[in-house]
């Protein structure tokens, strides 16, 4: 009970920080001395020192399989706790959020792209895209007020992801991958989260679509100031990004997960 | 929480094949239990009903439930007749109010006779109080000129067709016999009661004389051979009636009911029971009790098996929507969603199959009642479910919600485990 009430304490604070988060907060993202064990194992299979992403930062995160990445995003995601050390995600502290309260986080604050199977496939493009805002009203309240003007602010990321509008009503399963990635993006981005995080978002698109689509996600992204972790084995697509982190070089457990 | 209803609407819409099988088993389960607990309570209705207005059963000595099954519902017959002079002895008793002797054995087409007064049209009681009432016609006259009178029940009316005026022919005994059949003197009916939903509606009614009669050439249950009294002749018999099967009793007050019951069971001149109706068909209900309590938990597990059908069906779809639940996830949903989701889904499909369930039942009583009751005197009508299947149907919905709990806390600790990132 007791941590519970502190969550939603944290809570309420959250969206007012958020609210001027390109002036006042410094770090997207903040781990320090970080540790983390599936329940089983010996030795950690996370450890990491430092990492940071700033807000309206891009990052490109290199590591193979095993290399921890997954259970970094679960971590920042608020999924996972860690086991020891400070994880901050928009100044907030998540081992001291309640696990409700770092779901909401999660929905206010963080859109995720993933490999593939983004979309739930018997919803429609459209009601994919709205998921992201079922969760959170905060960005309910952003994408716009009423129904209609959140299917306007859908109508103009789709179309701005070069989607063909009428492929809005047509169900997930009905798209192809490269257009399903795309409208992941725009269910990433919808509501303007501080926070784009991206696994693998292109390892099932061919060469010229993963080029298309870096260029697509890196200007919404920019458009909507959020800072983007983007997670990926594929070192060719760290020429899109100021910096480029390698999970070997933060991750000083040993590999394997 | 509606965003949560409305995506568990559109997952269980994506797999009605097999959620629509699962919530056609709980229909038909549905059905089953709320069918057992209405023919259940529609008997004890029925048979409530039926002896609403009398206040005491007199018969030969014999158990209290043989002696109301066979006086009232027309089963079985009772041990033994007793005498008019008994008849009398009893009528005549200062607490009692009226008296209607009853004589029975004799059928028509399987339908029971009943030989009695004509007063019994404007004395026996149904249901609330409701006295009998004439559809067409009138109550026999009970003269001699009208000897040869009957008066059906709707049924008897409905089913064989039979109108005012038309001619029916007894036959001795429950008409099981060839060659049994009073042909020689046939009864012209006189009036058609409305129907009452008790075995009134099953019975034809003659008067004491006119069952003296037919019996007139008849010893021993069989006819003496080579007499033969033609119809008319028999009217210059002693037609009055020397014994009869049973009698039904109303009182003045009904407190006097244990005073004349006691009465009547230390009769001298021959041996007598009489009956409380109310006491009698409380230990018919503990005799037939068993086995409806065996039917109804039958019924039960038949519900049970569906809905444990229904959390296997959701369970063994649950590692393939793992994706799903991950990215439910993402977009914010918490462990608690995921356990609602699938909650709601397992409750939906629930509340499908009961929903089914009543209408089958509805359908059921509007193509089958008629003949069931018919057949059986059992009331099946259309009707909303009463206070005990309410009861049922709640049990129902808590052990579908129970059942659907048990994947969504599957789906609970598979979420944990997955995070955003299940490893398919």
């Amino acid at each position: 009970m007791d941590q519970r009430v502190r969550g939603a304490a944290s809570l309420n604070r959250a969206p007012a920080a958020a609210g001027d988060a390109a002036a006042g907060i410094a770090q997207a993202i903040e781990l320090s001395a970080v540790r983390f064990r599936w329940r089983a194992q010996r030795s950690p299979c996370l450890s990491i020192a430092h990492f940071a992403l700033a807000s309206g930062e891009r990052v490109f995160l290199h590591g193979e399989s095993g290399s921890g990445k997954s259970t970094l995003l679960n971590l920042i995601a608020g999924v996972l706790l860690p086991e020891a050390g400070s994880l901050r995600v928009l100044d907030q502290e998540l081992a001291r959020l309640s696990g409700s309260a770092r779901d909401r986080l999660r929905a206010d604050h963080i859109g995720f792209v993933f490999q593939q199977f983004n979309l739930i496939p018997y919803l429609s493009v459209m009601e994919n895209v709205l998921l992201a805002l079922r969760f959170s009203p905060r960005r309910a309240a952003r994408a716009g007020g009423g129904s209609r003007a959140r299917a306007a602010e859908v109508a103009r990321l789709l179309a701005s992801l070069d989607l063909d509008p009428a492929l809005q009503t047509r169900t997930a399963a009905e798209l192809s991958v490269g257009q399903q990635q795309r409208v992941a993006v725009a269910r990433a981005l919808i509501g303007s989260p501080e926070i784009v995080i991206a696994d693998e978002p292109t390892s099932s698109l061919d060469a010229v679509r993963q080029q298309a689509f870096m260029e697509l996600l890196l200007e919404e992204c920019g458009r909507a100031h959020a800072a983007l972790l983007f997670v990926s084995h594929d070192l060719r697509l760290a020429r899109h990004f100021g910096r480029c982190v390698a999970m070997a070089d933060i991750n000083l457990a040993e590999a394997g997960s | 929480m509606t965003a949560l209803l409305r995506i568990a609407l559109r997952s269980a819409w994506n797999r009605r094949l097999t959620l629509g099988l699962t919530a056609a088993a709980i229909a038909l389960a549905t059905t089953l239990l709320l069918g057992v607990e209405r023919a259940r309570s529609g008997a004890r209705e029925a048979f409530a009903s039926s002896v609403s207005g009398t206040d005491l059963i007199v018969g030969a000595r014999a158990s209290p439930v043989q002696l109301l099954l066979a006086s009232v519902f027309r089963v079985g017959e009772p041990a033994a007749e007793m005498s008019w002079r008994s008849y009398e002895a009893i009528a005549a008793h200062p607490a009692v109010a009226w008296s209607l002797p009853l004589s029975f054995g004799d059928s028509h087409r399987g339908f029971p006779v009943l030989g009695t007064v004509p007063a019994y049209f404007e004395r026996y009681r149904h249901g609330a109080g409701t006295a009998l009432r004439m559809k067409a016609g009138r109550a026999f006259s009970g003269t001699l000129d009208g000897l040869y009178e009957a008066v059906v029940g709707a049924e008897v009316a409905g089913r064989p067709g039979h109108r005012l005026n038309d001619s029916i022919v007894l036959a001795h005994g429950g008409g099981e016999f060839a060659h049994s059949e009073h042909s020689d003197k046939p009864f012209r009916i006189v009036g058609i009661l409305e129907r009452t939903g008790t075995p009134v509606d099953r019975t034809v009614f003659v008067s004491l004389a006119a069952v003296e009669a037919v019996h007139l050439e008849w010893a021993g249950g069989a006819p003496l051979p080579g007499v033969s009294i033609p119809a008319e002749f028999a009217r210059k018999f002693d037609l009055a009636p020397k014994r009869i099967s049973a009698m039904l009793v109303g009182l003045k007050n009904r407190a006097a009911a244990l005073r004349v019951q006691r009465f009547v069971n230390d009769f001298r001149a021959e041996a007598l029971t009489a009956v409380l109706p109310g006491v009698a068909l409380d230990e018919l209900w503990q005799v037939v009790g068993v086995a409806e309590r065996t039917l109804l938990a039958v019924s039960a597990l038949v519900v049970a098996v569906g809905l444990a059908g229904l959390a296997a069906v959701v369970l063994a779809g649950l590692d393939a929507r793992r994706r799903e639940l991950a990215i439910l996830r993402s977009v914010g949903a918490g462990p608690r969603h995921i356990v609602a989701l699938l909650a709601a889904e397992g409750t939906m499909v629930t509340l499908a199959g009961m929903a089914a369930g009543l209408l089958l039942l509805a359908a059921g009583a509007l193509t089958l009642g008629p003949q069931i009751e018919a057949r059986y005197g059992l009331a099946l009508a259309l009707q909303a479910p009463a206070g005990g299947e309410w009861r049922l149907l709640g049990a129902v919905l808590a052990t579908g919600i129970v059942a659907s709990v048990l994947p969504g806390w599957r789906a609970y600790s598979l979420s944990l485990a997955d995070g955003l990132t299940p490893r398919l």
